[in-house]
């Protein structure tokens, strides 16, 4: 018995050791940054141990816009990628043929660079001297007046961070969605049709339970990627998101330690337990949620 | 509600390259009488499935024509039939409750048909009472054993009151004694409620035992019609005969020759004059053999097994054809049997010639 034990740990060891030394001891090191009072990196030491970080950090308006842009960017993007996706996947899954073929298309965007992808959003949004982006020039056909997507009101910059993160995310769930309505047995469906059960029903009353869990993965996992969103920003605004308005609660953990206002690691400590904090409240209430609405 | 398949054909296109197409259901034709079981019998792909789905209009025939009683529905799509079908692995909703299950297809009823939730829930109870699962009723299908979950299937294919009850395979998910229990059950129930009920499986055992009628099907044709005993006195081809009956028929290679019929080199006994002479099969059901020391069938003794009334002589015989001979014979008969030979005599009705090229039945 005390003999197994010991093999028992020391078959864990590995792993104990490498989440150790990688995931916990972190966490709780900017656990314990977040209450020290003005670090300083360079001398290694405080003034003492309080909540001021957190107060500083609440009341800095950069992160009251990093706040508000990332909560309108997950209320936004997550539903609408989501719901996006179901209905591109029922769709690709009633036309069987081509559906292998189609899921190489809607899945290239994933394995495309973020910043690559960044670059096409340029030439869609972008206003130069010469162009005023393709959007503008599909906006055009119907008398809009061009809109300076990229540096231009803070809605229109918005419009074109949630349509990328949509854009962004949309091959991932199109491809877990596609293989989940797959994986439900036709026989189900059979079963609905002999009993004279409408496609709308047969949706709601079969598919949708079915798929429940799927859906309910890509509902969290979206939640907890839209809330550390931070590369997409970058690749269309560039690195200055504050000047931009376009922050996001990561880029400004980021730039609170490297960025040209950096060298704060006690706020940007302060700022990352918040964001746990929000993403592990959002994620207990959608488990919750799940409770009721997932089946199995 | 009698059923009539007029020609019925299916054909599915070959899969792939150059595949052949799948004649899946060869011309099909057959009137169900009014409140019967059939059983829909033959081996695995031969079509069975293939003719259920065509009957509850999940599969259009490529020809033919099928009628409803009077009401040709070769065309009607299947949420207007108004089958009831029971599929072999029951898809039943796994996230909804036995009752909810059950009420599923209530849920669908338009018009005037339609049900406010307490008769809903009546008529659920009551096809659930039938089933004799009223006390399940508010577990999901996945706390149920195979036998229940049967049972929830078949209440939710009765519950719309269906003219036709289709039923795959119902029984191949459910280990031995289920599967015995339940086929009574669907006799009974069957009979209780005088619904058509078309019947598929594999097992002849299981068709024999409870249809009113089976049709036999190899390759998408059908090669018998008849009530049980029938077909299995009277098979009307070697496959038929071979099909039915379990152990199942010994075949020899036998032959017709001087007006008597040859197995090997023993002859079993004289037939009429004008039987074509030539190289022929014999067929001899297990229970066809009479043991005799002076009997015309020479065969070799491998072993008995005793099974309590009756007993499995197992023995060889040069004209055989598969392993080993299996005649069943009174136990009582044990004393005779000895040494390591031993000979029969036959009973001419239980032995059955069939053509050696088209394997059809000749009557001899
Ligand atoms: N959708 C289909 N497409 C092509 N071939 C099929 C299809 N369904 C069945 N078949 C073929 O038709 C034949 C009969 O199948 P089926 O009716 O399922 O047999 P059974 O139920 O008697 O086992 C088989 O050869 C099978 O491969
Ligand atoms: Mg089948």
């Amino acid at each position: 018995m005390e003999k197994n034990n010991l093999k028992a740990w020391l078959y864990l060891l590995p792993a104990i050791l490498f989440l150790g030394v990688f995931m916990v001891y972190p966490l709780i090191d900017v656990f314990v940054y977040s209450f020290e009072e003005g670090y300083n990196s360079a001398s290694q030491t405080f003034f003492g141990i309080g909540t001021y970080n957190y107060s500083y950090v609440l009341r800095d308006p950069y992160f009251l816009q990093a706040l508000k842009n990332t909560f309108i960017l997950v209320i936004i993007t997550v539903p609408l990628s989501t719901g996006i996706a179901l209905l591109i996947s029922l769709g690709l899954s009633s036309i069987q043929k081509v559906r292998e073929w189609y899921q190489t298309i809607f899945f290239l965007p994933y394995v495309t660079n973020t910043l690559a992808v960044g670059l096409v959003f340029m030439i869609l949004f972008k206003k130069t001297p010469y162009s005023d982006g393709l959007m503008n020039l599909l906006l055009g056909l119907f008398g809009v007046s061009p809109i300076d997507f990229m540096d231009g009101p803070y809605w229109a910059k918005m419009f074109v961070l949630c349509f990328y993160t949509v854009w962004v995310v949309m091959p991932f769930k199109i491809l877990i969605l596609t293989s989940a309505l797959a994986s439900v047995n036709e026989d189900y469906y059979k079963a609905a049709k002999v009993d004279g059960t409408s496609a709308f029903r047969t949706f709601g009353r079969i598919t949708l339970p079915m798929i429940s869990p799927m859906l309910f993965y890509l509902i969290i996992t979206g939640f907890i990627g839209a809330f550390k969103a931070y590369s997409d920003a970058v690749a269309l605004f560039g690195t200055n998101l504050n000047a931009a308005e376009m922050n996001t609660i990561v880029g400004y953990i980021y730039d609170m330690l490297y960025g040209n206002s950096g060298g704060y690691p006690s706020y940007a400590s302060a700022a990352a337990i918040i964001l746990f904090v929000i993403v592990l409240t959002i994620t207990c209430i959608n488990l919750l949620l799940s409770k009721k609405y997932v089946h199995y | 509600m009698k059923i009539l398949l007029e020609n019925v054909t299916k054909i599915f296109p070959g899969r792939g390259k150059g595949a052949k197409e799948v004649r899946a259901v060869d011309k099909f034709n057959f009137e169900i009488p009014d409140g019967k079981l059939i059983g829909l019998l033959g081996p695995s792909g031969c079509g069975k499935s293939t003719t259920l789905n065509l009957l509850s209009g999940l599969l259009q025939p490529t020809e033919g024509k099928i009628f409803f009683g009077e009401d040709e529905v070769t065309n009607l799509p299947a949420e207007h039939r108004g089958v009831g079908l029971v599929f072999q692995n029951y898809a039943l909703y796994p996230h909804l409750t036995v009752l909810q299950n059950i009420t599923f297809p209530l849920e669908n009823l338009k018009g005037d048909a339609k049900l406010t939730k307490e008769e809903r829930v009546k008529r659920a109870t009551e096809a659930a009472k039938l089933v004799q699962i009223e006390n399940l009723m508010d577990r999901k299908p996945g706390e149920l054993s195979g036998g229940q979950q049967q049972r929830v299937a078949i209440a939710r294919a009765l519950v719309k009151m269906p003219k036709v009850l289709l039923l795959d395979e119902p029984l191949s998910n459910l280990d031995a004694r289920l599967r015995l229990q339940t086929r009574e059950e669907i006799r009974r129930i069957q009979k209780e409620t005088g619904i058509t009920t078309i019947f598929v499986t594999h097992d002849q055992e299981e068709a024999m035992s409870i249809s009113d009628m089976i049709v036999v099907m190899k390759d998408g044709l059908v090669h018998q019609i008849g009530k049980p005993q029938e077909v299995y006195d009277n098979p009307t081809n070697l496959f038929v005969a071979k099909f039915l009956g379990t152990p199942p028929i010994n075949v020899f290679a036998g032959r017709i020759q001087n007006g008597a019929l040859y197995v090997g080199e023993d002859k079993l006994f004289d037939v009429s004059a004008d039987a074509k002479p030539g190289d022929v099969y014999v067929g001899i059901r297990p229970e066809g053999f009479v043991l005799q020391a002076d009997g015309p069938l020479h065969c070799s003794l491998s072993r008995v097994e005793v099974m309590g009334r009756d007993m499995s002589v197992v023995a060889g015989h040069p004209a055989f054809l598969d392993a080993s001979i299996r005649a069943i014979i009174a136990s009582e008969n044990l004393a005779e049997i000895s040494g390591d030979a031993v000979n029969f005599d036959v009973k001419p009705g239980k032995v059955l010639v069939f053509d050696k090229e088209t394997e059809e039945r000749m009557y001899i």
